[in-house]
């Protein structure tokens, strides 16, 4: 095998939920899916059809892009040269209101995950998806597949109904520390309330630019209701979400922390800190200057090697070629993004399955 | 490593290397009490006021559910000695502010009554009718250095467009104010027409920080604490700037100048560089846009330097600043808010002469043509 | 070192304080909890003046929702940006190494010992014989810059 490089944003797509998702659906489930025709939970956040979605060379004729395992492994491994990647499963089982709706078809896509594809290729992780609509439910999840360590990871929404820092969901991370399992933030939305306090976007393009914010304000409610603090194993891993605008808003934390500390004195180091030491970044899209002198800039500036994580975030289109590597990073952060930094956030993660 | 934060403040350019009067582009005046603006109201609009007061989109009549770190917002040292709340005095501030710092234009702008975030409209253009007459007869024409800005509530543009038209025919403000958080983002189609008017009068739009708009302070609901509301700020500027960005506002009023205030400006790089990033991938969404989002920030956009950033190192906030561009920036102080920035201090990293007088002053000058 | 006389104990109320300009700065002394603290009246971030800054209790908590209090009144949340700063030795609460008010060392003395003093021919400051006329009965405050 070539050298270790863990892809670890990759997205198999669910085809329906009458399709893809029926077999692992219990009969009540089953009955309730066929005789309503539940179905199209694709995410407002990356319909299939849109550009970002997926790139034209990873479209396939028929279905969705991410839909084909075979596929999937072609771009993911072949092209794009990963030993091992973690699928993360956007889909919108998270985003229904009724919870146990929601508890039934997010286990079913983690049984469809560990069984059409992780049983498939050795080289396949994934993420628990979890109902956050109930935490309870969510922690059961987690407990059931905790057993199973192929799933190295949690997958949460960066926009649900409730910022994640609240004490509504500290079972949830309770349960992930236990079992080692970071809480990965994935971009997307449960579209409870406007995507950003100026309200709705009219273009999915300024949509996709108000998720950067989305981000901010989860590790700044993380931070400031003391999660880390009360689970000090938990690591975070924001996915897809540009990483470029770090800096600015540690030290924007640090600086109103400083002020406001009365507020949260359980926060018992600066923001920055707490951040560097809890919060991981996928690097794909990584949303850097142009230049080699400003990425280097930035990468300086986030201050910490150990934040990098090396992805393409494949299929969705966020840069052409056969190259997810961000250009201009420094050679010292790309060795440790491939492997070190991985495997010390995925501590389940076993290169050998 | 710290070379800028260990040095002694008191030897970091306290002197201006020339006499630079500045432009503080923030500075917020205070009503003493509602009873101020009842000249300024007709009879109708003073009993709304007295017994109905604000109707707003939170759970108070007259404060914040994010209760602040101190009392009004406010520095502890700008409580005027004769009373009132800070920023309500015109001597003590010139006394505290103005004349120490040697101001040559402060650019008022005006945050009592929520005047923006009224659900009742007409009411809403009532107080700001009244609040546009006050801010010249209480400050502009006791102290020509103060300049007023015309508050317009966007969320009917027909009112707002009525006041501006108004206030413009007087001739004494600088800038037409809307507000970040309203009921849309402010790049939608319903409010174009206050921008057209505005490119039609020649006046720039400034946008201050702040609002209660109905939509949750963060993309991710409401936060718990003031420490995340406080900077939630930078992202209501980013994603506003998106907005109008993105719908092409600088395409379609090309010589509308836009200033943001109080947003600081750490947050812009990072923005435009996602907004470039993904223009080709989205293109095709937006036609209009006929130059790359970066561009159009470089040219029809201001930002107010407070708060500013704060990073350990000097170099990495002289990073920031090549990264936005020093003609984008005008010095603002946010007088008497707790987190203002005095002139003497705020750029922890050395700025040769030609860019102090830029940030200072000319830039202002070029925006609001002083 | 110089030792300054700057007032009477009783003309600085019990969590109040008062400023004196001594060899060409301000100094702020706080009476709180029985004791008096001298700091250079400057913020070390942006020289606010401390004389506004709000005396509060330092506030520790071991997990979220829990706010334990100590030596209330002898914390300084300063009047511009809210750093807080022990009153004690200066030292603010984020960075206590790089970041410190000056200090200056306080002595209380009774009007019998300053008496004394003044008569030992040991000079105390400007303000002694202009501004303070000695009683025996009063204590004073006295700084070390």
């Amino acid at each position: 095998m070539a050298a270790t490089r863990i892809d670890c944003d990759i997205h198999p797509a669910v085809g329906g939920t009458r399709t893809t998702l029926l077999p692992y659906l219990d009969d009540h489930w089953k009955e309730q899916v066929v005789s309503r025709a539940i179905d199209g939970l694709d995410l407002n956040s990356y319909p299939p059809s849109m550009p970002l979605s997926g790139r034209a060379d990873w479209r396939p004729a028929v279905g969705k892009p991410g839909g084909d395992l075979a596929m999937v492994q072609r771009g993911a491994f072949d092209q794009l040269g990963a030993s091992h990647a973690i699928c993360n499963v956007v889909y919108g089982a998270q985003a229904v209101f009724d919870p146990y709706m929601a508890s039934a078809f997010c286990k079913a896509i983690n049984d469809w995950i560990a069984t059409e594809w992780l049983s498939k290729d050795k080289r396949l992780r994934a993420s628990i998806v979890v109902p956050m609509q109930a935490p309870d439910l969510a922690v059961d999840e987690i407990e059931r597949l905790a057993p199973d360590d192929r799933f190295v990871s949690v997958l949460v929404l960066a926009q649900g109904d409730m910022l994640l820092g609240k004490r509504h969901f500290w079972p949830v991370y309770q349960a992930a520390a236990k079992h080692k399992l970071p809480i990965a933030i994935h971009a997307g939305s449960q579209y409870r309330g406007a995507p950003s306090s100026v309200g709705w976007p009219s273009y999915r393009y300024e949509y996709y630019l108000m998720e950067a914010q989305a981000f901010q304000a989860q590790l700044l409610s993380l931070v400031y209701e003391g999660v880390f603090g009360k689970f000090p194993d938990l690591k975070v891993v924001l996915m897809e979400s540009g990483v470029s605008w770090l800096p600015a808003f540690m030290w924007r934390a640090n600086k109103t922390w400083r002020g406001v500390r009365v507020e949260v004195p359980w926060v018992e180091a600066e923001p920055a800190t707490l951040i560097r030491k809890h919060v991981r970044v996928t690097m794909q899209p990584f949303d850097g200057p142009p230049d080699a002198t400003g990425v280097a800039d930035i990468i300086e500036q986030i201050g910490s090697d150990q934040m990098f994580l090396f992805a393409s975030d494949y299929p969705h289109w966020q840069f052409d070629g056969d190259d997810p590597m961000p250009p201009h990073l420094p050679a010292s952060i790309v060795s440790r993004m491939c492997a070190d930094n991985p495997l010390e956030t995925f501590p389940r993660l076993k290169l050998a399955a | 490593m710290s070379d800028v934060i260990d040095r002694p403040i008191l030897e970091q350019e306290v002197a201006a290397k020339s006499r630079l009067r500045i432009i503080d582009c923030d500075v917020h005046p205070s009503i003493h009490a509602q009873s101020d603006l009842y000249q300024f109201m007709p009879k109708r609009w003073q009993e709304h006021l007295k017994e109905y007061g604000s109707h707003l989109r939170t759970p108070y009549i007259g404060t914040t559910p994010y209760p602040r770190s101190s009392p009004l917002i406010a520095r502890r040292d700008a409580w005027p000695p004769t009373g009132g709340p800070p920023g309500s005095d015109l001597p003590f501030m010139q006394k505290q502010h103005l004349d120490p710092f040697d101001v040559e234009y402060g650019i008022l702008q005006v945050l009592d009554l929520f005047i923006f975030s009224q659900q009742n409209l007409e009411f809403g253009a009532a107080i700001q009718r009244a609040i546009n007459d006050w801010q010249l007869a209480f400050w502009s024409d006791r102290d020509p250095r103060l300049k007023a800005s015309i508050v317009a509530g966007q969320d009917d543009t027909q009112l707002a467009i009525a006041e501006i038209e108004r206030c413009a025919r007087i001739g004494r403000y600088v800038q037409i104010n809307v507000c970040p958080r309203a009921n849309e983002p402010l790049g939608r189609r319903r409010y174009w027409p206050i921008y057209a008017r505005a490119q039609e009068l020649d006046l720039p739009l400034g946008i201050h920080v702040g609002g209660y708009g109905g939509h949750a302070p963060t993309g991710g609901g409401w936060p718990s604490y003031y420490a995340e509301e406080h900077q939630s700020n930078a992202h209501t500027m980013a994603a506003m700037l998106t907005s109008l960005v993105l719908e092409g506002i600088p395409e379609r009023f090309p010589k509308l100048k836009i200033v943001f205030i109080e947003g600081g400006f750490g947050w812009i790089p990072p923005a435009t560089w996602r907004m470039d990033r993904q223009f080709e991938t989205f293109r095709s969404e937006v036609p209009h846009l006929k130059r790359k989002p970066s561009e159009y920030v470089k040219e029809h956009f201001w930002f107010t330097t407070q708060p500013i950033d704060e990073p350990d190192e000097g170099k990495h906030l002289r990073a920031l600043i090549d990264w936005v561009g020093v003609d984008r920036l005008l010095f603002s102080s946010d007088y008497p808010h707790w987190d203002f920035d005095d002139p003497r201090y705020a750029f922890r990293t050395p700025l040769s002469e030609i860019e102090r007088q830029k940030i200072f002053s000319t830039n202002a000058r070029a925006v609001y043509k002083f | 070192m110089t030792r300054h006389i700057v007032a009477r104990t009783t003309d600085i109320p019990p969590g109040g304080n008062k400023v004196f300009g001594v060899d060409g700065r301000d100094i702020v002394v706080f009476h709180v909890n029985g004791e008096f603290f001298a700091l250079l009246n400057r913020c070390p971030h942006a020289g606010a003046p401390l004389e506004k800054a709000a005396c509060v209790a330092r506030l520790t908590s071991p997990e979220p929702g829990v706010f334990e209090r100590s030596r209330v009144g002898e914390l300084l949340r300063c009047a511009w940006h809210g750093w807080e700063f022990d009153m004690r030795n200066g030292q603010s609460w984020f960075d206590p190494k790089r970041f410190k008010i000056r200090s200056y060392p306080v002595a209380i003395e009774s009007g019998e010992e300053v008496a004394k003093e003044l008569e030992d021919g040991l000079a105390k400051g400007p303000y002694v014989a202009e501004t303070f006329p000695v009683h025996v009965e009063d204590s004073y405050v006295i700084i070390e810059t």
